[in-house]
Order: structure tokens, then sequence, then C-alpha cells
């Protein structure tokens, strides 16, 4: 029982606890800023500012029956939901939050703030982006009812078709950064040009960052491409038959992956932890104000934009997003030739 | 070690579910099970770049596509007019001859590297596998081989979607609208 | 250490349980599934010689086996949605109409 393995198995435990805190308060952010947007209050009853209202809201997810309709295949209803906050949690095992640190001493060697420090991150994230797929195939599929049935095979190809650009979208910040692992991406961004603009790779590839942040917005199904769980369409899409904890689970799915989502966009294109005016084992903060930005971006976005119809959706992903990503990539490919970036 | 047979046996046991299992949902779920344990083994292989192509593309993209087509369809659980009672052995056709060689392959492989030919060989110092090592040869040995399979997939998506096309002349069923 | 062996041994008993699987199964699509499986044996074994020889062309003859299955369960997939339109069944003894 080294210092070490503890100060790693705290860290696990500590990411665990962190990124259900993060779904909780996001549970909270979305309805306070929906309203905030639409000039109303949202909650405030709840504890000062409703500022419990997650709470509340678990309380009341955990007490309500856990139904199971009689023709469902009890076996994949149930694995459902566990495959999908299982890989929404697994993704962000290899996304680092922070420089290494010695804990202020206590450690004799310095750990990254990473559960996982993989040399092929960006591939693992890829990786179990597709496998959560799965989670939503099989939830459409076990409840055997048509709206679930539809809602998933909807989502479900919806999430592949945009897989693609996503993708693309990380090859072309790996030509950039030079390696696959996040930590030396990220380490790659620290810096300044004439001591002012920070050396992010967003100013180097605006367009892959949007479209990656497009494509992780289609991945998470939130608006403006949440066609499969409208509610005017499809009831609630593939999670219609699901109820208390289950239900929960799909929702804790959802918020993790966006979270997943920012941070991962922060680590490539917005320099992860490097910023200004502190020190560098503060440098997490900075990395809480980013992610924290782009949630916010998130929830605005939601709010804002009026949903796409499910084949204008796959007419964008299909048409218009890849090839922009593979003309992205191209230029990105041909502009490190030429510059020797 | 104990990784190495901790995988193994999780492949081969899904591998043998896979092609006893009835529901072909369950088939494709247990590959996919099958597909990560292979992953776990070629990352004992230090080849991490093969494990996670391994599931991005076969557990992540080519089980998805099985995964609807047995929706799509809603494959029928297979029966066989066969008791099931009867050993795979004694079943006539196709069945026996299956069975039979199976079991014959299994002996005949595990006599041949059994032998006592010579030490088994171990594996010699850490290999080349880091992906730029993977990139820079598949870009320039194998750059060719690398193009023509870009039209393999063209092929192939243009006879996919060629062949499942539905047409408007067929008097038969066809598969239930998306 | 697992050694050369052991993992050839594996993949030569996937490879039979994958070979089993097409000749036993009367399900279209538990056939294809089953050349999955060999065809993974098959990678696993390349993987392993790759390793014990130190070169890196294993796990590139892997990439493109990768790519030929993913191509040849697409079209085999599509093949087998147009013959379940024909005879609403996937027993491939039911697919008989040429024989003598």
């Amino acid at each position: 029982m080294t210092p070490l393995l503890i100060a790693q198995i705290g860290l696990t435990l500590f990411v665990f606890f962190m990124l259900l805190n993060s779904a909780a308060i996001m549970v909270y952010v979305e309805r306070k800023v929906a309203a905030l947007l639409q000039q109303r209050l949202g909650p405030y009853l709840v504890g000062p500012k409703g500022l419990l209202q997650p709470l509340a809201d678990v309380i009341k997810l955990m007490f309500k029956e856990e139904l199971r309709p009689k023709a469902a295949d009890w076996f994949l209803f149930a694995l459902a939901p566990i495959i999908s906050a299982a890989c929404a949690f697994a993704a962000f095992a290899v996304v680092p939050f922070g420089a290494q640190t010695t804990f202020f001493g206590l450690l004799k060697e310095p750990i990254k703030l990473q559960v996982a420090d993989v040399n092929v991150a960006v591939l693992v994230i890829f990786a179990i982006a597709s496998m959560s797929v799965y989670g939503i195939v099989l939830a459409g599929w076990s409840s055997n009812s048509k709206y679930s049935l539809l809602g998933g095979l909807r989502s479900s190809a919806q999430m592949i078709s945009y897989e693609l650009s996503y993708g693309l979208a990380l090859a072309s910040v790996l030509i950039i950064g030079n390696s696959l692992s996040l930590t030396d991406i990220v380490n790659g961004q620290s810096g300044y040009w004439f001591h002012v603009i920070p050396r992010w790779f967003i100013f180097l590839q605006p367009v892959g960052f949007l479209i990656y942040l497009t494509a992780g917005v289609a991945e998470t199904n939130r608006a403006p491409f949440d066609f499969p769980e409208a509610e005017q369409e499809l009831v609630a899409g593939y999670h219609t038959e699901y109820s208390s904890m289950s239900f929960a689970m799909f929702f804790l799915a959802e918020y993790i992956n966006m979270v997943t989502v920012s941070a991962v966009a922060t680590n490539l294109f917005l320099g992860g932890w490097h910023g200004p005016f502190l020190p560098e084992y503060l440098g997490w903060i900075w990395f809480l104000i980013k992610v924290a930005a782009l949630l916010f971006f998130y929830v605005w976005m939601r709010w804002t934009l009026p949903r796409y119809r499910y084949d204008q959706l796959m007419t964008f992903g299909w048409k218009i997003l890849l090839p922009l990503a593979v003309i992205n990539l191209l230029v990105t490919a041909a502009g490190v030739l030429y510059f020797g970036v | 070690m104990t990784l190495f047979y901790l995988f193994g046996a999780v492949a081969v046991i899904a591998s043998l579910l896979v092609i006893a299992q009835r529901n072909p949902i369950y088939s494709v779920l247990l590959l996919i099970a099958a597909f990560g344990a292979l992953s776990g083994l070629y990352v004992l292989l230090d080849a991490p770049f093969v494990a996670v192509i391994q599931i991005i593309v076969y557990a992540g993209a080519i089980m998805v596509l099985f995964l609807f087509v047995v929706m799509l369809l809603n494959a029928p659980h297979e029966e066989t007019e066969h008791d099931e009672k009867v050993h795979p052995l004694r079943r006539p056709g196709p069945m026996r001859f299956g069975a039979a060689l199976a079991v014959a392959l299994v002996v005949e492989l595990l006599w041949a590297l059994t032998r006592d030919g010579g030490e088994p060989a171990a594996f010699e110092a850490p290999a080349v596998s880091s992906v730029r090592t993977i990139g820079h040869v598949l870009f320039t040995d194998y750059a060719f081989a690398f193009e023509v399979t870009s039209l393999l997939i063209i092929a192939a998506m243009v006879g996919a979607v060629v062949l499942a096309k539905r047409d408007s002349h067929s008097g038969g069923a066809s598969a239930p609208p998306m | 250490m697992p050694t050369l062996n052991d993992y050839l041994i594996l993949s030569a008993i996937l490879f039979a349980i994958g070979t089993a699987g097409v000749f036993v199964r009367r399900n279209l699509i538990t056939i294809l599934l089953s050349i999955e499986i060999m065809l993974n044996a098959v990678n696993l074994s390349f993987v392993a010689f790759g390793r014990s020889l130190g070169s890196p062309n294993g796990q590139i003859i892997v990439f493109f086996v990768m790519t030929v299955a993913a191509a040849e369960a697409a079209v085999g997939l599509a093949i087998v949605i147009g013959l379940f339109r024909h005879r609403e069944s996937l027993n491939p003894d039911s697919f008989t109409s040429l024989k003598w």
C-alpha cells in the first residue's frame, strides 16, 4: 500500500464522485439557465435559490416504482442503462484535468491528474463513444414498443453517422498535436505567441473546433439534434418504458457524456489547464472554467435553437458536416506540411 | 499470465456461446464480449493501436451493423427439425460433418503446436509498436494497399446499398419501414 | 509469461469454433458471425507473430484484414436482407430452388 497506490485509488474515486456531482449540478444549471433565458424564475423553492433541487429530483426518482413491461426482454432491458452509464463514466477515465502534482510534496514522484495515462487516449475516447451506441439500441429493442424501437434505431443511426465527423475532427487535431496522448497534446498548447495569444489549437483549427462541437452535440443526442427523444414526436424515444433509477441512469449518462465531450474539447482545442495568472498546480481551476463555459454553451444551444427534423439531421451529418471535416483534414495536413508547424 | 488466461477463457467461452445461442441478438452481444476479450489480448501483446481499432471497428461498427440487421429483419429464433437432445455428431448431413471437422481441427492443431520440436518461442525484446511506426510503414511500404482499401470500401458501400434497396416491382414482403 | 505457442493454441481453438459454427448453425446471421470469429482468430495469430518477430507488419496486416472483414460483413448482410425479403426465412435450407 504505497502512498502512490493510495493516491491513485483516491484519484479514481474522486473523479467518479465529481462526475456524479457534475451531473447533479448540470441538472440544476440546465433548469435555471433555461428559466433565465425564457424570462422566468426556474427552481427557487427548494433550498436557497433552488440549489437543493437536484437532491429533490434524485430522491423523487429513487422512490418511483421501477416498472418493467411484461413483454420486454428482461435481461437486455436491465442491461441497456448499465451500458450507457458505464461507457459514459469510462470515457472520462483517460481525460487529464490538471498538471502533474505531488500534492504539496506528500508523494515522492508526481502523479498525473488523470485516472489512466494511455498513450492512445484519443482513440480510447472514440472507442468508448462508439460503444455507447449499444445502450441506446438495446434500450429501444428490449422495450418491445414501437416508440422505443423507432427512437432507438433513429438515435443510434444518428450517433454512428456523426461519429465519422467526430473522428475526422480528432484526426485534424492529431496532425497538429503530433501525439495521441491527451497529456502531450495539452502540453503542446502551453506558452504564448507574441506573449499575448495563448498557443491554443483553436486558433489553428477554428473549423475543426466547430465540427468537433457539432458532432459532439449530435453524439450526445442533445438539441438541436435530439429528435429521437423529442417529446412531441416519439413520446420519449428509447427511454419511454423506463422509470425510476433506470431512467436516472440514462439521464446520468447523457449529462456525463456532455461533460466528457466538453472536457475533451477543452483539452484538444482550448489548452486544457493552461491559463494566465495562476501557477501550474492550480491549473485545474482554469480547466473547470473552460469546461463550464462549454457546458453553458451546450445548455444555451438547447434552449435557443429549434430542433432538426430527422431527415434534415441526417442530411446535415452526411452531406455537409462530413465533407467539411474531410476538407478540414486536408487543409490542415497541407498547412502542416507547408508551414512545418 | 493470469490476464492471458482470463481473456482467453472469456474469448473461448463467449465464442462457444455465440454458436450455441438460439436468439441472434444474444449471439451478437456475446460476440461483442469476445471482441472485448481479444482486445485485451492485443494489449497484452503490446499492440495498443490494434486493440483500440478492434473496439472501434469490430465492436463499435460491424457489430452495430449486425444488430441493426437482426432488429430490422426481426430475426426469428432458429428452429431445428431435429430434436435438441440428439448429439451434434449424430445429426445427419452438414452438421455432423461440421462438428466432426471442428473436433478434428482442434485435435490436430493442438498436436502440432505442442510437439516437442524445440523450445516454445518466447517473446523477444519489446516490439516496435508505436502508432508512429505503424503509420510510417503503412504509408510508405503499404501505401498501394492502403489506397486500394479505400476503393474496396467504396465498392462495398455501393454494393450494400444496391443489394439492400427495395425494388418497386418486387411482389415479396418488404422489411418494415424505418 | 505466455509464449507464442499459447497464443497460437488460442487462435486455433477460436478458429475451430468459428468453423463449427459455420457448419452447425442454420441461421444465416449466425453463420456470418462465425465467419467473423474465424477472421478474429487469424488476426490474433498475426499480431502474435508480429510481436514475436518484433516487426510492425503483423499489426498492419490486421488493419487490412479488419477493413476487408467490414466490407464483407456489409455486403453479406445486404445479401441476407435481400434473401429475407424473398423467403421470409433465415434458414439456409429454405434457399434450395437451384438444387437438382
